[in-house]
């Protein structure tokens, strides 16, 4: 049996949950083995006649009145009942924020350790190999899992598509899980103030990273952004080092746009920056390394200094807008 | 108070990684090193706390070869008390668990009312030795920590964790606990001359574990470049300045935007 993570917040679904299942059920294909859903709530969700409409042997409500805002500790202890109660020979989750925060602790209390954030897999002679991003997306890696099941796997986002989850009908059950002593206490998630500059409507985009190297550099971007009318983006260490303000900052933790141009100027390429601009129409990298991950999804790609490249882009420009 | 601050030597950002003979790591031999970033800012905000605190030591500890005291060094140098070097040679080929419970061992005596990790490594990139190591050591744990409430430092610490897409919560949690730092909660003070000089005679205490199997560690079989996806156009072929004007004339002819 697979189990499968369904992440949600006060009954929404977290879509990424989709794409869980869409690798779960490929994965239970490959091996032969049935996929079981796992929701953990506080009361008998309302999602669950939602996944119930995927193609999954069973949806399983973990309830337990401490399940009704996240907690690492909760969460952890209703995942050590389930997989107890079920032996499970795969769990597989998407690599979110909230499962990075409990799934390596659910592992380890039952001697195991995740294979995390993979991009792909591939069965071979009943197993799985996964394949998983290492040093910031430069390498690939291709990793086998030691020792017995159950197998803890989590799925980048994007590595399997939610809308190629097979529809079906499976049965809604529950199970009430045991939950000791919680030891952290939440309260309730909130967003920062909203940002003051809003990049989902920019039309074009130039972005700078730590290839950009100092402060007074900046003005380089600027110029190249001024040139096309374009809005300044950044990187996460452009804005963790307060070269710029956070809401100039692309990715997982800031914003997520699709302008028709962006230009990344000494970005690597990090999947979580990545995530925050893939949808871009028209995607140019000026990277000096001929191997950032950048390139990969890039359009056009300058390998080389974007100090020499950068003025000429800036004069040519002009020139060609007369 | 004690703060012990996990601290791993990573391959350089910008250093041109070549794949290792046996395929299973990069070639290390000319390999530039440096701390892994968001355990800079790990260390930072330990400093910070005890300052705010006005007592209290901060213990870095690190696992690797002895060519890893150099991350020892620069955190003593920056203000750290004492370290720990768990000196393990082959430290690469281990996995997360095998990391985390030899450094568990480590330290368990210490007793330290916080730990704190990066959210995640530059290299292997596990995102999970910080859980795995509060588990062990029987602490509760918060990941991906953007703000740490100073003030609110007793028994208990308050504490912001970053979530997806611009949400952030507050946790309170009761001592002791580990957070894993997230970059960018604070920004990274240098070491200064005193510093560097205060160093020199400052505790590393050298452990040399005997680290056991672990039958269910993953193992890595084969590393290799990325395959490309996408069929990129590269432009200038090496020479930037010729780069950037085709680039001008794709962006006015096919992309149509000048
Ligand atoms: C949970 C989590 C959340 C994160 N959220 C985000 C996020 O929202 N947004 C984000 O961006 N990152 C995020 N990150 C960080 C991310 O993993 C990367 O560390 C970051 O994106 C790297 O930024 P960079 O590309 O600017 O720097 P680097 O990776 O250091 O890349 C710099 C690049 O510049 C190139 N370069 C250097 N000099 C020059 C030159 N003169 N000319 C041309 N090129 C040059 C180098 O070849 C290199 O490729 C997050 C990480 C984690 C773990
Ligand atoms: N060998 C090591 N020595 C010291 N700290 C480590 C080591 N490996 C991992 N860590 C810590 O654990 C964090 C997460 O690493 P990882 O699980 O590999 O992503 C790092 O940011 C470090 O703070």
């Amino acid at each position: 049996m697979i189990l499968v993570f369904i992440e949600h917040k006060d009954c929404v679904l977290n879509k990424t949950s989709l794409e869980a299942i869409a690798a779960a059920q490929s994965i239970g294909k490959d091996l032969g083995l049935g996929v079981t859903a796992v929701l953990p709530c506080d009361k008998d969700c309302s999602l669950a006649q939602e996944i119930a409409g995927y193609a999954v042997e069973k949806v399983l409500i973990a309830k337990n009145e401490k399940l009704g805002t996240y907690t690492p500790d909760a969460y952890a202890d209703a995942w050590e009942h389930v997989i107890k109660a079920l032996a499970p020979k795969y769990v597989v989750m998407s690599h979110t924020y909230q499962v990075r925060d409990f799934a390596p602790k659910v592992a380890a209390r039952l001697g195991r350790e995740v294979v995390g954030d993979c991009i792909r897999y591939r069965a071979e002679g009943g197993k799985l190999v996964l394949t998983r991003r290492i040093f910031l997306g430069k390498l690939d890696a291709d990793v086998t899992l030691g020792g017995d099941a159950p197998y803890f796997v989590t799925f980048q986002s994007g590595a399997f598509r939610g809308d190629a989850a097979e529809k079906g009908s499976g049965a809604v059950e529950t199970m009430e899980v045991t939950i000791g002593d919680v030891r952290m206490t939440p309260e309730a998630p909130f967003q920062e103030a909203k940002a003051s500059v809003d990049l989902t409507r920019s039309e074009i985009i130039v972005a700078v990273g730590r290839g950009i190297k100092s402060q007074e550099n900046i003005a380089v971007a600027q110029q190249l952004a001024d040139a096309l009318g374009a809005d300044l983006a950044a990187s996460r260490p452009i804005c963790d080092s307060e070269w710029l303000p956070i809401d100039r900052q692309i990715g997982s933790s800031g914003q997520t746009v699709a302008p028709k141009l962006y230009i990344a100027l000494g970005i690597s390429g990090a999947i979580q920056h990545i995530v925050g601009m893939k949808n871009a129409g028209t995607i140019v990298a000026v990277n000096k390394d001929a191997e950032a991950p950048i390139f990969d999804i890039a359009d056009y790609g300058i390998v080389g200094d974007l100090f020499e490249a950068v003025p000429v882009l800036v004069d040519e420009i002009a020139k060609a807008k007369g | 108070m004690k703060i012990i601050v996990l601290m791993k030597q990573v391959a350089n950002k910008d250093a041109v990684l070549r794949i290792a003979g046996d395929e299973k790591w990069i070639n290390e031999a000319d390999v530039a090193w440096q701390t892994n970033e968001s355990d800079g800012y790990a260390l930072e905000e330990a400093l910070r706390t005890v300052e705010a605190k006005g007592e209290g030591e901060v213990v870095v500890c690190t696992l690797g070869p002895q060519g890893a005291k150099t991350v020892i060094k620069d955190a003593l140098a920056r203000g750290a008390n004492r370290a720990i070097h768990v000196v393990v040679d082959d430290s690469k080929s281990l996995s997360s668990y095998q990391i985390a419970k030899t450094i568990a061992d480590a330290i368990k005596e210490e007793n330290a009312d916080l730990v704190f990790t990066g959210l995640q490594s530059d290299d292997a990139s596990f995102g999970q030795t910080g859980v795995i190591l509060a588990e062990l050591l029987g602490i509760p744990h918060a990941t991906i920590v953007i703000e740490v409430d100073r003030a609110s430092l007793g028994d208990t610490l308050r504490v912001k964790r970053e979530l997806e897409s611009g949400w952030y919560q507050w946790f309170t949690y009761k001592l002791p606990a580990l957070l894993t730092i997230q970059s960018g909660i604070s920004q990274i003070r240098y070491a200064s001359l005193k510093g560097i000089m205060a160093a020199k005679s400052k505790e590393i205490r050298e452990v040399t574990p005997a680290v056991e199997e672990f039958a269910s560690a993953s193992a890595i079989q084969k590393v290799y470049m990325p395959l490309k996806t996408k069929q990129t156009q590269i432009l200038g072929n090496g020479d930037a300045k010729a780069g950037a004007v085709e680039l001008v004339e794709k962006l006015r002819s096919e992309v149509r935007i000048i």
